[in-house]
């Protein structure tokens, strides 16, 4: 499974990068999950994703829950709540 | 006619509308967000993805186009920086008749603030620098679009 990821707004500020490509460890299944495993990675990781509910996910456009399977490949945005308009 | 654009220059109101209203259309209804300058604030910078954020925007505007009958509809949207006073969003709808156009502006305000990937970051003249924060109020304004039938 090789994911690429992009950050955005304070997500993007905090992990220091604005996209990676990744491959996750097996059981890493779902966007929950995925979010759950860059908070353990490392500090960025803990410093951006300790607050589940403040992120919100897009699977290859698509806005996702984090129940979301992940797909074999793709991009994963990760993302703030909007604040457009 | 449908025309979604997002730019980081400066969106020229009185050329869109007239590019807008050359249809003649009977019923139009408009909206333009600005830039507010209130607490000493000094840029506002609207983030988005190059790609999700124009898509975003052009699904919007094709859920508003099919549910309301509309002969016009111009949704722009500015990214980058900006300083108080500049126009960040402009919505324009047309219909033969008054209700499906001031709908149809109103359904494109609210959901734009929930659904489409930008991020305002708010810098003021004493320093301070901030990510702005989504609030309640505009989560259930564009939840009463799920609810109503139209």
């Amino acid at each position: 499974m090789a994911l690429t990821l992009s950050y955005f707004a304070w997500v993007r500020e905090r992990m220091g990068i604005a996209d990676e490509t990744v491959t996750p460890p097996a059981g890493v299944a779902t966007i929950g999950d995925l979010i759950g495993w860059l908070a353990e990675r490392d500090e960025p990781g803990t410093w951006a994703f300790s607050e589940p509910a403040q992120i919100r996910a897009a699977i290859d456009g698509r806005m996702a829950g984090a129940g979301a399977l992940l797909p074999a490949r793709g991009e994963i945005a990760l993302f703030p709540p909007v604040t457009g308009g | 006619m449908i025309r979604v654009a997002v730019g980081a220059g400066a969106i020229d109101v009185a050329a869109e509308m007239a590019a807008h209203h050359a249809g003649g259309h009977g019923a139009s209804a408009s909206f333009v967000g600005r830039v507010r300058g209130d607490g000493g604030l000094t840029e506002l910078f609207l983030e988005h993805h190059p790609v999700l954020t124009p898509g975003g925007l052009e699904q919007l505007a094709a859920e508003a186009a099919a549910r309301w009958k509309l002969a016009a509809l111009t949704l722009i949207h500015r990214v980058g920086s900006m300083a108080p006073g500049e126009t960040i969003v402009l919505v324009l709808a047309s219909s033969a008749h008054r209700a499906e156009a001031l709908a149809a502006v109103e359904f494109l305000i609210d959901r734009l603030k929930t659904d489409v990937m930008l991020w305002k970051r708010e810098a003021f003249a004493d320093g301070r620098v901030g990510w702005v924060e989504q609030r309640d109020g505009d989560h259930a304004r564009a939840e009463r679009w799920e609810q109503s039938a139209d």
